[in-house]
């Protein structure tokens, strides 16, 4: 009875100061990974410290919970190659949301079988918490489902008229029976209408949205599953929830908004403005000259830069060319050619993607460097070469006011002496939008697959180095 | 009265933390600091001892308890497991030894 009082409310503190401690220490990739044991250590205290309450006296479910949770997410961790991360976080959220609107549907239940019956401002709590759990559940999932490809639903965004007013309409309705819960939570016949609710807003908030928009939506969603763990700590009046749900809700925040102003776009335009859709463009691009050369040539002008900039999109990952790309850095480096990686914020599928994958293909991170540094840099670089991405190098962003993605900030490879860009084919990218870079004088198109391309690169340097 | 107002400030304050923190953190690691902030949310978990573990569970409570539980830990383990794994690989080039 007394350690309730006096020694797990201090476990609790320890366990919160260990995951503010934790997230600090994710500043520097010197301090990361001792942030992660300083958080696991946190978990430790605060699992233990809930588990010798008094209240706890049923242990076999909770071990064998344990059990299938831990035997399920050691294979999940491991198995997972980088490139699907993006879908294990959306699936994470899922799991995290769900998990928490559960807790919440059960205390709402549980009050009437037990008591005692929460106040005004605990119902509040709860609504929220489940409102955003369900709902984060199956936005998390279809976005889950976006990111894997799953067959059965769309990758390209679909809008309808007037689907804001029905995504709206759906939310206004949620939140109505929400109210009417909190100022008479006895009509449980309300409750599961709110929970069918949410789970169908959360879907529908999904399907407007495509994929060059996943890396704030996931971000979006990480907040959502934090805000709803927070909103448990005020149910259950436990502060380290409250803090450890805050620190979540506002890391997924702050990035969302850095991959917003990374692609100059407002939270509603990403949320209602069903970006990435066809444009309606006729095949006038096509007439339009371009330069294109082989490896063999691609390869002496690298051979003979001072400066290469290589700058990355989801195209490399997808074509699985980052090792083949190290591979060039080695030589390169070797042979005193000065390369490095110009990494947009929203390249890849979610905040920080490229350089995980980067990362995985031993690419030393001091390499790697962000947009608003290389920048100013571009101009004295002999060789831009870019690999996949498409739309965060287009110069249509910062020159043509009725482009698509107007204002958005580029990586500018267009100020490089010589451009080079690996590509498949002369198709637009993943936003479906031309790029002028393709047609420059100075831009030499490298047909082919990533991959394929950069091991005939490297076997060309290869030769060019037994000279 | 009072224990709301009370958490209330904690949630502000622990949210004011987390955009600072957060501002501090390379966009170099910005996804291990998502898998990160995800498996610390999973602190959800505590709740869901709680109800699992209590004595005059009904069978509702029981069930709701136990799949939070469940989806809690798989966040937990494969959250920090993950992190750590992808956090390994960012290295720096050690010195050229000849």
């Amino acid at each position: 009875m007394k350690l309730d009082d006096t020694i797990l409310p201090i476990l609790y503190m320890l366990a919160a100061m260990s995951f503010i401690l934790a997230i600090k220490w994710m500043n520097s990739p010197a301090t990361a990974r001792r942030g992660v044991v300083i958080g696991e250590i946190g978990m430790l205290l605060a699992v233990v410290g809930t588990l010798l309450r008094f209240e706890v006296v049923n242990y076999q479910w909770i071990l064998v919970a344990f059990f299938l949770g831990t035997a399920f997410g050691i294979p999940i961790a491991y198995i997972m190659p980088m490139t699907a991360v993006p879908q294990r976080t959306a699936f994470s959220h899922a799991c995290g949301a769900l998990a928490s609107a559960l807790i919440g549907t059960a205390e709402y239940y549980k009050q009437f079988s037990q008591g005692p019956h929460m106040n005004n401002v605990e119902m509040t709590a709860l609504i929220i918490e489940t409102l955003l759990g369900f709902l984060t559940f199956t936005a998390s999932m279809m976005a889950f489902g976006k990111l894997q490809e799953v067959k059965w639903i769309p990758q390209r965004p679909i809008t309808y008229r007037g689907q804001n007013f029905v995504n709206l309409g759906i939310f206004a309705a949620a939140a109505g029976i929400g109210l009417a819960l909190i100022v008479a939570p006895g009509q449980t016949t309300l409750f599961p209408i709110f929970t069918a609710l949410a789970l169908i807003f959360g879907v529908l908030l999904i399907i407007p949205i495509g994929g060059a928009d996943m890396p704030t939506v996931i971000a979006l969603l990480n907040s959502y599953a934090g805000l709803s763990a927070s909103a448990m700590g005020f149910v259950l009046n436990n502060k380290m929830l409250i803090v450890a749900g805050a620190l979540d809700g506002s890391s997924g925040f702050i990035l969302s908004i850095i991959m917003c102003r990374a692609m100059n776009r407002s939270f509603t335009n990403v949320l209602f403005g069903a970006f990435g859709q066809l444009q309606t463009s006729s095949g006038k691009a096509e007439a339009k000259p371009i330069h294109s050369a082989s490896s063999e040539e691609a390869a002496q002008i690298l051979d003979s830069a001072r400066t290469v900039v290589v700058i990355p999109g989801y195209g490399m990952a997808v074509a699985q060319a980052q090792h083949k790309l190290r591979e060039m850095f080695d030589i390169l480096t070797k042979r005193g050619v000065n390369l490095e990686f110009a990494i947009h914020p929203v390249a890849g599928r979610m905040p920080g993607h490229m350089n995980v994958l980067l990362a995985e293909a031993d690419v030393p991170y001091d390499k790697l460097r962000e947009m608003e540094d290389i920048n100013p840099e571009m101009a004295m670089a002999d060789v831009a070469l870019i690999i996949g991405a498409n739309d965060v190098v287009n110069p249509d962003a910062e020159t043509n006011p009725h482009s698509p993605i107007a204002g958005m900030p580029i990586i500018q490879a267009y100020k490089a002496r010589t451009v080079m860009v690996i590509k498949r084919s002369m198709n637009p990218g993943f936003a479906g939008i031309d790029n002028p870079l393709y047609y420059r004088d100075n831009t030499l198109m490298l047909f082919g697959d990533a991959k394929s391309f950069l091991s005939s690169i490297v076997k060309e340097l290869g030769a060019l180095a037994k000279v | 009265m009072g224990g709301y107002e009370f958490d209330l400030w904690v949630f502000m304050l622990a949210a004011f933390l987390g955009f600072q923190l957060i501002r501090g953190v390379s966009p170099l690691l910005h996804t291990p600091l998502m898998s990160l902030t995800n498996a610390i949310s999973a602190i959800a978990v505590v709740g869901a001892i709680l109800l699992t573990g209590e004595k005059d569970a009904t069978r509702l409570t029981q069930i709701l308890g136990f799949s939070a539980v469940f989806l809690a830990v798989l966040n937990v383990v494969s959250g920090y497991l993950i992190t750590d794994r992808m956090l390994k690989m960012f290295k720096k080039r050690e010195p050229e030894k000849r």
